[in-house]
């Protein structure tokens, strides 16, 4: 199929569709809104279930539901929605039941603003609800990204039985960018045999996330964490750009990620030899991949547009081997590539002077 | 550790006359011990749902959702496909179930504090959109499983472990009338209110449990049968007390009653 351009959030509802997604539920909330409308007008011409829930609690109940009948079914929000959906995520993590939500981050905390932003990287990768549990996390750094791990998502979901979150922020949601779809797929072949459709021919089934016993609910945390030790096997993702004979390594995501290619080519045209790791599953996050690369590098630098959230599993990967550096912008700021390639030709520099062994300069904010 | 000795002479049995069968536990309700209180009406509105089921042939084509609440088990009781519901959330649960499953009878089992007071927004958003499901509402006036706080249904006066000295309408509001609200909404094709109170009230109750189940068959929008039961452990009273209470307390600020029954029920009911 030919190339044609999208918006991020449209792109990411096409996506869906085409992966073969039964149940759209949502409510609108900037900047990821326009990927409801657009199922609002797509999903019923099909002839499959869009709803707008009155609140992103009920949407995400309405999604648990569906899911629980063995549909593939989604929603769609931006944090402040998220956090309403925390509630529902962790009853459907203890359920499994599958489902595929989709994270458009803005600038937090509180109401903050509809600018991008990564300050949700702790709430989806590390508490995404009460409970022990892990949604797969999905960071894509392009459109064409974005619509290849949707398309991939219901798979997941299914193979698991686990929530996969789709991350992105404001910018993949309203940028423009060319994209080839991928080919429809047809409608999900028989009902899966844990779901629950009514009790015909065979025993009744029920879905529940209520395990009154201790010693019981302890063996239904031990089957969960044993899933979560396969995905965490089997789904890292991750990207190296200009790494084979890098010495300094920027770690970066996402909207950030894709700055930082360019930030990297400069500060490489300025004689340093930079590299980039682009972690693509922010849980599993790939720590072996990136631990493996570490050894070579003269420093790292971790680039994020929160505060320093991912800077902790880059932490638990270079455990104190290289220095490590940190540049955040926040609420909603973008770090531009002259600013990271600044950050990456000044630890170089540091470095070379011997000023920078061994202190680790871990928050960078701009003045 | 008893032997039994095969020698032993075998009791003597005439066969059974040819009787017929006049009562049984019906096909829809799983025969297992329920966790319910002496005197508690769960167990007995669980029975009226599971025949309501068996009359209507739907077993196998009928989903419940179960609450936050002492009908968190609701599940276990029933022998059909169940899912259970966050705190409150039933209705939107439900609702995805029935949007991806149209042909199925589905249907939320709710508390009051459930429905009315963390659950007023996905009932009352269901109720809107019509959804075509069926609400078992019991009202009992209290929180039960977190043991007899303060429902929006409790009583004026009436003393909980949260309003110690007996709801005051001042701070604490009046009792809610969710079903007479939801009655004025146009998606709702049939809300009533019935009680647990007497074995005759318990039989109209049924008959309202059937009408609802059949607004849904028939397609006509959301369906509630709000019911009175009683609490007898968070009440301080005895089971026989706790029906008094009912008919002497609940009923005048509850009245037994039809707010809404869709014209097209009526002339099939």
């Amino acid at each position: 199929m030919a190339r044609a351009l999208w918006k991020g959030n449209e792109a990411l509802a096409e996506a869906a569709i085409r992966a073969g997604v039964d149940a759209f539920f949502g409510y609108p909330i900037t900047p990821q809104t326009e990927l409801l409308e657009y199922m609002a007008r797509r999903m019923p011409e099909l002839g499959r279930v869009f709803l707008q829930a009155e609140s992103e609690i009920a949407a995400i109940n309405m999604v648990y539901g569906a899911a629980c009948a063995g549909a593939r079914a989604m929603t769609s929000s931006s944090s402040p929605g998220i956090s309403l959906m925390q509630e529902g995520l962790s009853y459907i993590a203890c359920s499994e039941a599958p489902c595929v939500v989709v994270d458009i981050m803005r600038g937090g905390p509180g109401l903050g603003n509809i600018q991008p932003s990564q300050a949700d990287y702790f709430q989806l990768t590390r508490s995404a609800g009460h409970g022990d549990f892990h949604p797969l996390v999905l960071a894509p750094a392009t459109l064409q990204e974005a619509v290849d791990l949707m398309y991939a998502s219901f798979d997941l979901a299914f193979k698991y039985r686990t929530i996969v979150i789709i991350a992105g922020d404001g910018a993949l949601g309203q940028m423009m960018e060319p994209v080839e779809m991928p080919p429809m797929r047809p409608p999900a072949p028989d009902r899966p045999d844990w779901a629950v459709f009514g009790a015909k021919g065979r025993p009744p089934r029920a879905i529940t996330s209520l395990y009154l016993d201790a010693e019981e609910l302890e063996q239904v945390n031990q089957r969960l964490q044993a899933k979560l030790k396969v995905i965490a096997a089997n789904e890292q993702r991750w990207e190296c750009h200009l790494t084979e004979d890098a010495e300094y390594l920027v770690v970066a995501f996402g909207t950030v990620a894709r700055i930082a290619k360019s930030a990297v080519r400069a500060a490489r045209a300025a004689g340093v030899r930079a590299g980039l790791f682009r972690p693509i599953s922010l849980w599993p996050y790939p720590s072996e991949a990136l631990s493996k690369l570490i050894g070579q590098m003269r420093g790292v630098l971790v680039v994020e547009m929160n505060a320093g959230q991912m800077l902790e599993d880059v932490r638990m990967a270079v455990c104190g081997r290289t220095p490590l550096r940190f540049l955040g912008r926040m609420g909603g700021v973008i770090p531009m590539p002259d600013e990271i390639a600044a950050e990456i030709v000044h630890m170089a520099r540091t470095h070379q002077r011997g000023n920078g062994h061994g202190a680790q300069r871990l928050l960078q904010f701009k003045e | 550790m008893t032997t039994l000795s095969l020698e032993a002479p075998l009791r003597e049995v005439s066969a059974p006359p040819q009787m017929e069968i006049v009562y049984a536990p019906p096909a829809a309700l799983a025969d297992v011990p329920m966790h319910y209180c002496p005197g508690c009406s769960h167990g007995a509105i669980h029975r009226l749902i599971a025949e309501v089921v068996d009359e209507l042939a739907i077993r196998e084509r009928t989903l419940c959702v179960a609450p936050v609440g002492c009908a968190v088990f609701a599940y276990k009781y029933f022998n059909f496909d169940s899912c259970e519901a966050a705190h409150g959330r039933a209705p939107a649960m439900a609702t995805g179930l029935k949007r991806v499953l149209p042909d199925r009878i589905i249907f939320t089992y709710q508390g009051d504090g459930d429905l009315a007071s963390i659950g007023a927004n996905e009932i009352l958003h269901a109720s809107l959109r019509g959804e075509p499901i069926s609400v078992i509402f019991v009202n009992n006036a209290v929180y039960g499983m977190t043991g007899g706080q303060m429902a929006p249904t409790t009583l004026v006066g009436m003393k909980t472990t949260s309003s110690p000295l007996g709801r005051d309408p001042l701070t604490q509001g009046r009792p809610i009338h969710i079903t007479e609200m939801l009655a004025t909404i146009p998606g709702v094709a049939y809300a009533v209110r019935r009680s647990m109170h007497s074995a005759a009230e318990i039989r109209k109750t049924k008959k309202a449990i059937r009408l609802a189940f059949q607004a849904q068959l028939q397609g006509l929008g959301l369906s509630i049968v709000e019911v009175l039961a009683a609490c007898p452990t968070n009440w301080r009273l005895t089971p026989i007390e706790a029906l008094d209470f009912i008919r002497d307390r609940m009923l005048p600020e509850y009245p037994i009653g039809d707010f809404k029954v869709d014209e097209r029920l009526r002339e099939k009911g």
